[in-house]
């Protein structure tokens, strides 16, 4: 189990959140997600033996958002 | 593909001025081939990016906004609307480029927060300076700091002296004076003077770091309101689109169909809650008060009755000088007399009387002689060879002197919650100096602000004798005082009032009464410089450590409430509304979208005026924002 933060551009169209979301409900490995409105994050808490970081990353690019930084 | 390359703003020129001309050349030459020709032109310029989007999101078979309006859009073209598909695309990217623009707003006093944390460092290594980032500087290191930079490590002073606005960390934008051995904040910054600092926090420990990261948190901790919101335009959006496919095959209307799509993303509603609450919290930490989330917003709005803990919260927690009474001397030499006799007791009370006497008179350089510390009792010193005697009842009648006549001001003082000290000679008693932990100075102002807002019950809890509670209760017109409590008492006391008045907050300083903040409905946590406790304990930290920024986080919190109130029913209204529209067919494509986009952009406006709220002074006396009680530490 791990929680990353990815920081996106900022958010602020409200059907982003809902967009988000549900793409990484649908991840294989992903247990939940958070899309952090105000400070244009998305906290994912997901399975490191499943899914990588770098691959949450990617869809989230592939989505139309782009990855700034993680922690 | 061209289409694709244009920049955001290049895009909304052109389709703007597309959708112009299509207006114009529908008034002048008439609904022809050429006006549908740019029609569709503009259509596509706007349309292209929102047709992109909805297709990187079908990969992952999600039905967002971009798709309904890209199938509405073909669907209008499919029935000949070609002015609806272009109105309808335009009005998309207009509102969705002013919505970014507007919303970042709200967020910018978090974000000017966010900025102040320093970014350079200037170190003493091997003799000369050096400029580093301030996550390398190392503990124990010495951190040169000139006029107009920031301090950028938690520190002691080793030389030098300036004057240092400390409002990044108490919202108090008055300069305080500092100088050798006194603690400095990184975030803080020098106005006048030149300081050497040496580190002892760095990094994320300092409490600026710390206070970020908090606020940070906060803007996305959700309010009860919010998640409740969020659930209900999750089940909405589905439903619209049934709806409208239900509709389409019942009446064939492809129209009203198409328009149901359009409108089926309640995105006022969606961001109704978080814009108020981020520009609250951000109004709140611009001045001194920190809210740990949206919740917390809503849980103080709610507040029924306020329990304060004593000392260190309504009193300095600092026992002082409050009244000397003599009886055959002058004051003046009273209280000189008892701080040149104290000056060597490191006892609290000796400390009041001589900081007392150094207020008014300056540094004492009288030396007595032949101290001698009798303890619990008091000291005997001799100056200008006369023996006195400074202490308790119990000191004077170790030495036969008579103190029963002075027993009636004794009794008086003590009734009051005051620890009385008689001073004498060997002939008698020369007076008595009261000293007791002092109120703030805003506290009594604040427990009448609080009333005067609402608040059914104002209490005091404290661990001190019943007397000396009584005492303050009395002074501040409390509603009730509890004494002598443990602090598992304080616990059971929060308990019965919440049980009786509802939302309980608790205020205290966090230091020992934890377990009753944490146990109360809402912990409200005195912060002044440097506490960490508070800031890690409350859920609302007061970080200038004045009580009166508590009227403010009441009022603050009750604009900010009664604000994301406003935004959840204009835009239930809004989408209740057009739904009605759609249906009896008074809301066409364009329309719609329009309404959709203003009801969005009228939320965030209306949540932008929260930033605004509290630069105005109220009327009357109520409630003022200025440097009150003490000077921070």
């Amino acid at each position: 189990m791990a929680i990353k933060l990815y920081q996106l551009e900022t958010v602020s169209c409200p059907s982003c959140i809902v967009k988000i979301e549900k793409m990484l409900s649908k991840t294989a490995g992903v247990h939940s997600s958070e899309v952090l409105f105000n400070s244009s994050r998305v906290r994912v808490s997901f399975d490191d033996n499943e899914i990588s970081s770098e691959a949450i990353k990617s869809s989230i690019v592939k989505l139309g958002y782009k990855v700034l930084g993680e922690k | 593909m061209l289409l694709k390359k244009l920049t955001q703003s290049q895009r909304m020129a052109a389709a703007g001025m597309l959708v112009t001309a299509s207006l114009i050349l529908n008034k002048t030459v008439g609904y022809e081939w050429i006006t549908i020709v740019v029609m569709m032109a503009s259509t596509l310029v706007a349309g292209v990016p929102i047709m992109l989007n909805a297709a990187k999101a079908l990969k992952y078979r999600i039905v967002g906004i971009d798709a309904l309006v890209t199938i509405a859009v073909i669907g209008a073209w499919f029935i000949g609307e070609y002015w609806e598909a272009a109105a309808v695309t335009f009005l998309f990217m207009f509102g969705n480029y002013l919505e970014s623009k507007t919303i970042e707003k709200t967020r910018s006093s978090i974000q000017a927060l966010l900025a102040l944390a320093p970014d350079t460092a200037r170190v003493r290594r091997e003799g000369g300076e050096t400029i580093i980032s301030p996550k390398e500087v190392q503990i124990g290191e010495e951190v040169i700091v000139k006029p107009g930079e920031k301090i950028c490590v938690d520190g002691t002073i080793m030389d030098g002296s300036a004057y240092i606005n400390q409002s990044a960390i108490t919202g108090e934008s008055i300069p305080v004076n500092k100088g050798l051995n006194d603690t400095v904040f990184s975030g803080t910054m020098i106005e006048s003077g030149y300081l050497i600092v040496r580190a002892d926090k760095v990094g994320e420990d300092t409490t600026f770091a710390r206070i970020l990261q908090m606020v940070e948190e906060a803007q996305d901790n959700k309010a009860k309101t919010q998640k409740f919101l969020e659930k209900f335009a999750r089940y909405y959006t589905p439903f619209i689109i049934i709806m409208a496919v239900v509709i389409y095959m019942i009446t064939q209307d492809i129209v009203m169909a198409l328009t149901l799509l359009v409108i089926a993303c309640p995105g006022a509603l969606v961001i109704s809650a978080p814009v108020s609450i981020v520009a609250g919290i951000g109004n709140g930490a611009k001045r001194g008060v920190l809210f740990k989330g949206g919740e917390m917003m809503e849980k103080l709005y709610a507040v029924k009755a306020v329990a304060f803990d004593k000392t260190g919260t309504l009193t300095m927690g600092k026992p002082a000088v409050t009244r000397i009474i003599t009886y055959g001397i002058p004051e003046k030499e009273l209280l000189k007399l008892a701080a040149i006799g104290e000056a060597y007791s490191e006892h609290p009370l000796a400390r009041a009387i001589v900081d007392q006497a150094t207020k008014n008179f300056g540094t004492i350089k009288e030396v007595p002689a032949d101290v001698e510390i009798i303890a619990g009792q008091g000291i005997s010193f001799t100056y200008e060879g006369q023996q006195f005697f400074i202490g308790n009842r119990k000191l004077f009648a170790a030495y036969g002197l008579q103190s029963d006549k002075y027993e009636y001001d004794l009794a008086a003082e003590e009734e009051q919650g005051q620890t009385a000290v008689m001073i004498g000679n060997t002939k008698g008693v020369l007076g008595i100096i009261s000293i007791a932990d002092q109120i703030r100075e805003d506290a009594e102002e604040v427990i009448h602000d609080l009333k005067s807002m609402g608040i059914q019950k104002v209490v005091m809890l404290t661990g001190d004798n019943t007397r000396a509670a009584k005492a303050i209760s009395d002074q501040l017109r409390l509603d009730e005082y509890y004494g002598e409590l443990l602090p598992q008492n304080k616990v059971q006391v929060l308990e019965q009032l919440q049980a009786k008045y509802g939302v309980v907050a608790m205020v205290g300083d966090g230091v020992n009464d934890a377990p009753a903040l944490a146990s109360a409905d809402l912990g409200i946590a005195m912060g002044g410089t440097g506490s960490d406790v508070a800031i890690e304990t409350g859920d609302v930290v007061l970080m200038s450590g004045q009580l009166s920024k508590l009227a403010y986080a009441v009022a603050l919190s009750r604009t900010t409430v009664r604000n994301m109130k406003q935004n959840i029913y204009f835009a239930l209204l809004v989408a209740a509304l057009l739904l009605i529209g759609v249906l009896v067919k008074k809301v066409n494509l364009s329309f719609g979208m329009f309404l959709h986009e203003l009801s969005v952009l009228l939320v965030i406006v209306n949540a932008i005026r929260l930033l605004g709220y509290g630069k105005r002074r109220r009327t009357g006396k109520s409630i003022e924002f200025t440097n009150v009680g003490r000077e921070v530490q």
